[in-house]
């Protein structure tokens, strides 16, 4: 067994200014455009929601879009992902089309989910994405049973889980945690921590504000970082996925990130300040992620057909989502008794 | 008399239980500095302090359990859940502890709790968060489960509720915070299991709760047009439930539609049907009918959210059956 060494920073302090890993043109214009695309889509989804086509919770990831895409960028197609209710970007990174992802929201029948699940549960066997979940942390034990299945059949596949920093508090993460690393499950268990779950900041939820540090109770490897840069977040994700893969053993990894809008759209976000979600929008991921393919070579020509490309993506997208007949069908998919 | 909300009759239950009494607090998430995730303890951290309205992490189970524990020593805690799908995670505290304690250790102990939050279907939030739970605290001896319907039920039972000596299962509406109903500016308070007729009517008895009284009231409405007077009965209480005065009203009508949001299948609805039967055989004209949502999980679409779960025309339908109208 090879050991894989991990990246365990000294303190709770995240660098944020560490060095960037270095790239190309190739491996980062997809991602740009990916991160791009889930962007996009949220904002449609807003102004869908605005205009009530779109109802119930919504969560948009708007300001963390290089942790779903980064993270899941290091994955094998076969590889499962497990994500939370704020979970369209991790669902198209995985492969899901922007259609039925747009249906799905707007509760048509051609909706990813047939209407039945809306933002919060988007699942799609065909790409390996296990679901959207929106009990807090109840989705952290299904990853490790993914994670379980994998090790019994010998498959060689990883589990990816996301979730937030607010899930660090509840059982269903303690007890995915500490099996995951009893048992040697193939998983990488990732804490997106956007600093606020709901209303509550880190320190009003957690004695320790480093989440990643849990995984020293369960002597499992950790690693924690920030994440605006998706290369970063990929080529670190990758070395857990790595580990997972090749030696079974569990990773708990904590990224550092930013929701620029509310919990979800209900919520006005008071308990922030203006100055705090202006210098965070200012490191905005995907302004970061442009600038850095201008830096290795990409031009204006390119990045700009790209750009229409992803907008004609999207408006395509919300047309079918507009155009599509209601869904019809909620008897089907239960046991009759 | 004030008109006020729903919503501002159980925050002033709350403010004045916790006026009367030092050991009264309240505990969940973002009820304090967030004023509440649906602005039920709005303005309680500003009273109150941080000491007495306390902001929990995620952690129900945790949370719950510590209301349990702080309860069995002279606190009375007002537990709330964001809303009642999430207690799911803390249903071992609830039935396996507070419901527990106080037979458990012999009368020892009481757990004077009120577990608390918005409960049944909202909009369009889907399957796991659009859900009716009361029939599964209601089968638990030890404890006590409320849902009111109106304002001034909202208050009155609440402030009971804390005052009880042991755990009730204190079920809001989700949908019903908003709507508006006079209240008294005196003081008042409303005994646990003690139902309310919502709608005096000689053909037919309704009975439902929470939400669903409103619908009924709807449909009496409905009925009435075509000369049908249905009595709308409120238990207000699931348990204890005022049986009393469900049989009272079925033996004057003759026919019993039971309506709940809940799903069919051991439903409340079950139990209330049972004692109907048990009380009044001699005195039905028809068979008791249900009405309750379908047999799913909640769809996320619109209009299959609104087809899953009972309707104005569904509760007219079935009263039309009881009088063999159609
Ligand atoms: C068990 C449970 N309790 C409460 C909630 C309500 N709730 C939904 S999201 C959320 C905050 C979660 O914060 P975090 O885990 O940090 O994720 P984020 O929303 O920031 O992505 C809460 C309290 C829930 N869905 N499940
Ligand atoms: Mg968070």
């Amino acid at each position: 067994m090879v050991a894989i060494p991990m990246k365990t920073p000294e303190t709770a302090r995240v660098e944020l200014h560490d060095e960037l890993p270095s790239t190309t043109v190739e491996e980062l214009a997809p991602l740009y455009r990916q991160m791009l695309a889930i962007r996009r889509l949220e904002e449609a989804s807003a102004k869908a929601y605005s205009q009530g086509k779109i109802g119930g919770f919504l969560h948009l990831i708007i300001g963390q879009e290089a942790v779903c895409t980064g993270a899941i960028a290091a994955l094998r197609p076969d590889d499962y992902v497990v994500a939370t209710y704020r979970e369209h970007g991790h669902a198209y990174a995985k492969g899901v089309p922007a259609r039925p992802i747009l249906a799905e929201l707007y509760g048509k029948k051609t909706g990813l989910v047939r209407g039945l699940g809306g933002s919060m549960h988007l699942f799609d066997k065909a790409t390996n994405f296990l679901g959207g979940y929106g009990i807090v942390g109840g989705h952290v034990p299904i990853a490790a049973g993914a994670a379980f299945a994998s090790k019994y059949r010998g498959d060689g596949r990883v589990t990816l889980c996301f979730f937030g920093e607010g899930a660090s508090t509840i059982g269903g993460f303690a007890e995915g945690l500490s099996l995951a690393a009893l048992w040697k499950l193939p998983i990488v268990l990732i804490c997106e921590n956007n600093q606020y779950s709901m209303g509550t900041p880190l320190y009003r939820s957690l004695a320790v504000e480093d989440v990643s540090l849990r995984a020293l109770a369960h002597g499992m490897p950790r690693d924690r970082f920030d994440g605006d840069d998706v290369i970063k977040v990929k080529r670190r994700i990758a070395e857990a996925v790595e580990r997972a893969r090749e030696t079974g053993e569990p990773t708990l990894v904590e990224v550092i990130t930013y929701r620029f809008r509310g919990h979800s759209m209900s919520d006005p976000g008071l308990y922030r300040t203006k100055d705090e979600v202006e210098e965070w929008r200012r490191r905005d991921p995907l302004n970061r992620c442009r600038a850095r393919l201008v830096e290795v070579g990409m031009d204006e020509a390119a990045l700009t057909a790209l750009e229409d490309d992803v907008k004609a993506e999207i408006e395509d997208a919300v047309r079918f989502a507009e155009d599509s007949p209601a869904a019809d069908d909620y008897l089907s998919y239960v046991e009759k008794v | 008399m004030p008109v006020i909300s729903y919503r501002e009759a159980l925050n002033q239950a709350m403010r004045e239980e916790m006026e009367h009494d030092p050991n009264v607090f309240i505990m969940g998430e973002e009820v304090g500095h967030y004023n509440g995730a649906y602005k039920v303890t709005q303005g309680l951290l500003q009273r109150f302090s941080e000491r007495r309205v306390v902001d929990t992490p995620i952690a129900e189970m945790g949370f719950a359990g510590i209301g349990v524990g702080a309860a069995m020593v002279g606190l009375r805690p007002i537990i709330e859940f964001m809303t009642f799908n999430f207690s799911l995670v803390a249903i071992d505290q609830i039935i396996n502890n507070a419901a527990k304690i106080y037979q458990m250790s012999g009368g020892q102990f009481h757990v004077p709790i009120v577990f608390r939050g918005p409960s049944g279907p909202a909009v369009q939030v889907s399957s796991q968060h659009s859900q009716s739970f009361e029939s599964f605290y209601a089968h638990v001896p030890g404890l006590k489960v409320v849902m009111p319907s109106t304002a001034y039920d909202a208050k009155g039972l609440l402030k009971s509720a804390i005052r009880d000596d042991n755990p009730v299962v204190f079920m809001e509406g989700e949908t019903l915070y908003g709507m508006t109903g006079e209240v008294p500016a005196e003081e008042y308070t409303l005994p646990l299991g003690k139902g309310d007729v919502k709608r005096a009517g000689t053909h037919v008895t309704l009975v439902a709760w929470s939400r669903m009284v409103h619908t009924c009231l709807d449909a009496a409405k409905v009925l009435a047009a075509d000369g049908i007077e249905a009595e709308v009965v409120d238990p207000r209480t699931l348990r204890p439930l005022d049986t009393e005065l469900i049989v009272t009203s079925v033996k004057k009508t003759g026919r019993c539609v039971i309506v709940e949001v809940g799903w069919p299948m051991a439903g409340f609805g079950a139990e209330v049907a049972y004692r109907v039967q048990r009380g009044c055989l001699d005195h039905l004209d028809a068979p008791i009918e249900r009405v309750t949502s379908d047999d799913v999980p909640m769809p996320y679409a619109k209009n299959l959210e609104d087809e899953v779960q009972p309707q104005v025309k569904d509760v007219v339908a079935a009263v039309r059956r009881t009088l063999y109208l159609d």
